[in-house]
């Protein structure tokens, strides 16, 4: 049950080297299968702070119990799936959600040589235990810094939300999603909850900056953010590339099999070439 | 460290071979040396260390960061040592490929080199697994993830070292006397350079691109596009600088094990390395030219990684090559290897400051690797050297090989 992005590689691989800018945004509805991706919505104007969800994500993947008074900016790590951030803005006070964006085409999944990262077919990005031998490929490669290794443990795990990958088969809404006491964070359908974010956009212009982040951003992300100010002043990273991460590896393996197949022949050639010849080899010993 | 009644290899004919075996393994010349004296410790503290390490998690000796997962392990011990062992495919293809008998002599060496510089720096990557127990899930079983360059370094590596191991092959025979077995294991060598040199284009290259997707975090004068290609034309003269200079240290160690005619051909062979280094690094130097103007970073040049930068390409490209120029054209062996060591110093450089301190130069708490991991690298270089120095203690790699096995092809 891999996700479409391998095969959807594998299509383009076959229909020559067609590369995969631009298509990494329909990716979703391209899928051979008839699922599309669920993602998150959360709404800057509605989130008040209370960081429940932080509670409930604890709690939903056994992790320790959040610490009461906490710095107004933290990053996730592995022992928190997601923090709220806290920002004074010009406009007004914001809280953000931090946590694995569940990008549609996610580095961290491509970069992961034992398939341990997984892009499940639903749209959360999973890990698995039984397959990942610590490398941290996938951390060098997220450009969110999301996937978080346990560096105090002799059998290390790697630690980031999975969007309640779990409750999500049941047919159940993530932790954090499901107990928002002020929905702020809305689960769907990606295609879904773009249309909202827009929506809510449209209707009150005067309340949000313009921008869905994560519907391009990094080439589309699970988790889509609307807020009240600009993003760059929630510490989020706005100068993301807008296409697919892993497509930037895509040429270089491209030429692996063309190499593969020429340099042999081009090396055999030349040894061919130059090598003494037996009928005629007289003089040229030096 | 030296000792000059060599064992004749081929002289236990007669002799049983556990015997013989049995001999080898005893250790031989003095113990007491001042480079035992200074590497048993530190293999020693290495050894503990890494038993810690295992014990407690990666965390307990390294000062690695949720934000820069690899440091010193990778981006010296891997990348750089990785760069410094393509002399070996450079050499294969120049002496296989191309039938420069010149260089006849320094192949096995260099693919001595070569092949255990794999083994132990690709080794040293088991250190720096968190699940080292899986790391046979991308060899075996279903977990093949060919979207990622990781994938095909790891299986190039492992391949690599196969084809190294089989191109050396010949000469574990000799030492063993298995006349039959040599004729076989060198009749398989033509096929093993061609593809160690295949896979080493690719390899070289893939630690490159392993950095492609990490387009936000490494700084914008070290990331391009062209890293791969950048890598790879570098391993060309690291690997060749790295040739010239361990030729050097070997030529004085292990003077007793040379014969004449070698020891001849030592300087011709240097300074053909030479010119070849001056022509790659030229081409590397306007690789790196055309990619900065491309790149339009000019306002970067003002800044504090901008003069690290440009100390890096005229400091240790531009300049270490002008002296390979000079000194090859004057004829001057010692400028030769002082400019082999700038080279190997720019090549460090170049690694480091791709994989280590180019990789989040805007974070605020910058990653310094502790002095666990740097005892660690050096245990893993020193556990190599004395490899090395076992087995050109006893097979025919520096010396010429047993009569009998004098087959000119």
């Amino acid at each position: 049950m891999g996700i479409n992005r391998r095969s959807f590689f594998k299509l383009l691989g076959v229909s020559g080297a067609t590369l995969a800018i631009g298509s990494e945004a329909s990716a979703a509805s391209k899928s051979k299968y008839k699922t599309e991706f669920y993602g998150i919505l959360h709404d800057g104007t509605r989130c008040v702070g209370c960081r429940g969800c932080e509670f409930d994500c604890a709690e939903a993947h056994g992790l320790p119990e959040p610490v009461k008074d906490v710095p107004a900016v933290r990053t996730t790590d592995e022992t928190r799936n997601t923090v709220i951030n806290t920002y004074e803005t010009a406009k007004k006070k914001v809280f953000i959600k931090r946590q694995c964006m569940h990008c549609n085409e996610p580095a961290c999944v491509a970069a992961c040589l034992t398939k341990a990262m997984h892009k499940t077919v639903m749209g959360p990005v999973t890990w698995d235990g039984n397959k990942c031998m610590g490398c941290r490929y996938c951390m060098v490669s997220c450009p969110f810094d999301m996937p978080k290794f346990e560096y105090h443990s002799a059998n290390p795990k790697i630690q980031k939300c999975d969007m309640c990958f779990d409750r999500l088969k049941t047919g159940e809404a993530p932790a954090c999603a499901f107990n928002c006491p002020h929905d702020a964070l809305l689960y769907g359908k990606r295609r879904d909850l773009i249309k909202e974010a827009h929506r809510r956009i449209f209707e009150k212009p005067d309340q949000y900056h313009d921008h869905v982040y994560g519907e391009r951003d990094a080439g589309g992300t699970g988790w889509l953010y609307i807020s009240p100010v600009p993003f760059d002043q929630l510490g989020m990273n706005t100068s993301l590339q807008q296409s697919s991460y892993p497509a930037l590896t895509t040429g270089f393996l491209y030429s692996v099999p063309t190499i593969f197949v020429l340099v042999p022949a081009f090396l055999l050639g030349i040894q061919q070439a130059t090598k003494k010849d037996p009928l005629n080899d007289e003089q040229d010993d030096e | 460290m030296m000792n000059n009644s060599y064992q004749v290899a081929s002289d236990h004919e007669g002799k049983s071979m556990w015997k013989f075996l049995l001999s080898e393994f005893k250790p031989k010349g003095k113990l007491l040396t001042p480079f035992n004296i200074i590497s048993i410790p530190i293999m020693l503290l290495g050894l503990g260390l890494i038993t810690i390490r295992f014990m407690k998690g990666i965390g307990a000796i390294t000062n690695l960061t949720q934000d820069i997962p690899w440091g010193l392990w990778i981006g010296f011990d891997v990348v750089t040592g990785v760069a410094f062992a393509g002399g070996a495919y450079v050499i294969t293809f120049m002496v296989y490929i191309l039938n420069m008998h010149k260089y006849h002599s320094i192949v096995r060496v260099t693919v001595l080199n070569g092949f255990l510089a794999y083994v132990f720096y690709a080794g040293a990557l088991l250190l720096d697994l968190g699940r080292p127990w899986h790391v046979i899930n991308p060899v075996i079983g279903n977990s093949f993830g060919t979207s990622s360059v990781l994938f095909l370094v790891a299986w190039h590596f492992l391949l690599y070292m196969l084809a190294q191991l089989i191109e050396f092959s010949p000469v574990i025979a000799e030492w063993l006397g298995a006349k039959r077995a040599r004729k076989i294991l060198s009749g398989m060598t033509i096929a093993a350079v061609i593809f160690g040199i295949t896979l080493s284009t690719l390899h070289q290259s893939g630690l490159g691109a392993l950095y492609l997707m990490a387009k936000d975090k490494i700084h914008p004068l070290w990331y391009s596009e062209f890293i791969p290609v950048m890598f790879f034309v570098s391993s060309i003269f690291a690997g060749l600088s790295m040739v010239i200079f361990e030729g050097s240290i070997t030529h004085k160690v292990f003077f007793g094990q040379i014969s004449e005619k070698n020891d001849r051909a030592q300087k011709g062979i240097i300074h053909g390395l030479a010119r070849i280094c001056t022509g790659a690094m030229f081409a590397y130097f306007f690789l790196q030219l055309l990619v900065f103007i491309h790149g339009q970073h000019w306002h970067l040049l003002n800044t504090g990684m901008g003069y690290w930068f440009m100390l890096e390409m005229l400091g240790f490209v531009l300049f270490p090559m002008l002296l390979y120029f000079y000194s090859y054209r004057t004829n001057n062996l010692l400028l030769i290897r002082i400019a082999a060591i700038l080279t190997m110093l720019g090549v460090i450089l170049n690694r480091l400051n791709v994989t280590v301190i180019g990789f989040r130069w805007d974070m605020a708490i910058r990653y310094v690797p502790s002095w666990m991991e740097f005892v660690v690298t050096l245990a893993v270089i020193f556990t190599e050297i004395w490899i090395f120095r076992w087995v050109i203690r006893r097979m025919p790699v520096l010396r010429d090989p047993p009569a009998w096995a004098n087959d000119k092809p």
